[in-house]
């Protein structure tokens, strides 16, 4: 297992290109975190249960991701500023296929 | 006034054991909390979740960690004040503090312990222009008295829990009730889901699915809010209604306690953690996961910890020339301030012939 390049734009409108372990278990909201992309105490706040929707993203490149579970899709359908690529961060694990995966953090609410 | 030795700001699971580990010591708590219950995250986010790394516990529900705190801290007969925040601190001559609440309630204590988590939890406000100009004038977050929607025009946002509750129990109550939610999934309880469906078909709430509510009219306070169906841009209801109820859950915000002079790193709070997870403000403390220093974990098990420590210190603060050394409970048993005792049963001595 190796690293993956993600590109990840951050809510002031910054590009990071970071490499994300893909043999930690982490998901999309922890890589943020992990390189403090985001304040701490405004993203991955329910910790990752997809109750709170503080990690959602557009998800802006067309790799191929898992099919949203209910519960994301129930959270995303109370969220604000939903578009049709939004996705939960914390739902997206991070595996070699999604290597060049390109995101963009949604506005704080 | 409410007098205590230990003020605890966020009943969730750390501020709920440091009632525990002060009612050792001797020392009463009160707790203050912007939910109406006890538990904070665990009871308010994910009751239902499973925990697996509470030592002892090789697997608890949120909801019954809390269940068993409550019972283990009854003895030290906590007070509470629940549904209000900490807004405001005062520090007095004497070195003791006064905590006033959003609803102006006083607390005066000679040490205050911040058990905050993330923050008090805030309704979560859609993104409505003109929305702020019709709160309490028609609009509101969360439902006190459901008494005043008698025979009223309601509308109710949102797809979760609250929402389908306060849908039914409203049906009995307003004169209409509307239903607007962006999905025709919702995601409450299937007990909750199903009475909604038969309420529904008994015309006693008005569901509109897929649909957003994309505007607000009204002179002096709201008169009717506007229902785009999200399936088709052509299709907007004027609906007249007296009341309009957004549920979209709770985000957690520091909020006022941000103000109180307190030396503030990544949304928390910075402590002392080589010793006793005092703030800069001498006499009070943080703990849990509203805190931050090297090498912080938000665990629930940390937050015991630090609660543990942070009350010898307040001992030794309020009673700075006692004597006292730590005692474990299996040898000093609890003794409630209810009159209560637990020890360990003694060991039968009986000669063997």
């Amino acid at each position: 297992m190796s690293d993956i390049k993600i590109k990840i734009t951050d809510r002031e409108g910054v590009l990071h290109e970071v490499d994300a372990p893909t043999d930690m278990n982490m998901n999309l909201m922890e890589v943020v975190r992990s390189y403090e992309l985001a304040p701490e105490g405004t993203i991955g706040v329910c910790g990752g249960m997809a109750m709170c929707a503080s990690c959602q993203c557009y998800v802006k490149s067309d790799h191929a991701l898992p099919e949203k579970s209910d519960d994301e899709d129930a959270m995303l359908a109370e969220a604000f500023y939903v578009e049709d690529n939004s996705r939960l961060g914390c739902q997206i694990h991070m595996t070699e296929d999604l290597n060049g995966l390109e995101v963009e953090l949604a506005p704080e609410s | 006034m409410i007098k205590t030795d230990i003020l605890i700001i966020g009943a969730g699971p750390t501020g709920l054991f440091a009632v525990f580990e002060a009612g050792l010591l001797q020392l009463k708590c009160h707790l203050i909390d912007a939910l109406p219950q006890a538990g904070g995250q665990c009871s308010e986010i994910y009751p239902k979740k499973p925990i697996y790394d509470i030592p002892g516990f090789p697997e608890v529900l949120a909801g019954d960690l809390v269940g068993n705190l409550m019972e283990q801290i009854r003895p030290f007969q906590p007070g509470f004040t629940l549904g209000e925040r900490a807004e405001t601190i005062e520090k007095l001559e004497d070195g003791s503090f006064i905590v006033t609440t959003n609803k102006g309630t006083k607390h005066h204590a000679p040490v205050v312990a911040i058990a905050g988590g993330l923050g008090s939890f805030e309704p979560r406000k859609p993104l409505l222009k003109n929305l702020t100009d019709y709160e309490d004038k028609g609009i509101a977050y969360i439902i006190k008295d459901p008494e005043i929607y008698r025979d009223k025009r309601v509308v109710i946002a949102g797809g979760g829990d609250s929402a389908l509750d306060w849908s039914i129990f409203l049906s009995d109550v307003a004169s209409e009730v509307t239903l607007v939610h962006r999905r025709n999934e919702f995601r409450g309880a299937l007990d909750s889901v199903e009475k909604v469906q038969r309420l529904k078909n008994k015309g006693k709430i008005n569901l509109i699915t897929p649909a957003e509510i994309v505007g607000l009219n009204g002179e002096k306070r709201l008169e009717s809010v506007l229902v785009r169906k999200t399936t088709n841009g052509n299709e907007d209801i004027l609906l007249a209604v007296d009341s309009f109820i957004p549920l979209f859950g709770l985000s957690p915000k520091l909020g006022p306690i941000g103000e109180w002079g307190l030396e503030i790193e990544k949304n928390a709070i910075k402590v002392d953690n080589t010793l006793d997870y005092q703030t800069n403000i001498p006499g009070i403390y943080a703990i849990g996961d509203v805190n931050t220093y090297p090498g912080k974990l938000k665990l629930i098990l940390c937050g015991f910890h630090e609660a543990t420590l942070m009350c010898q210190s307040a001992y030794k603060r309020i009673y700075p020339d006692k004597k006292y050394v730590m005692k474990y409970t299996t040898v000093g048993g609890v003794t409630g301030f209810d009159g209560s005792k637990k020890e360990a049963p003694k060991a039968v001595v009986k000669t063997i012939e």
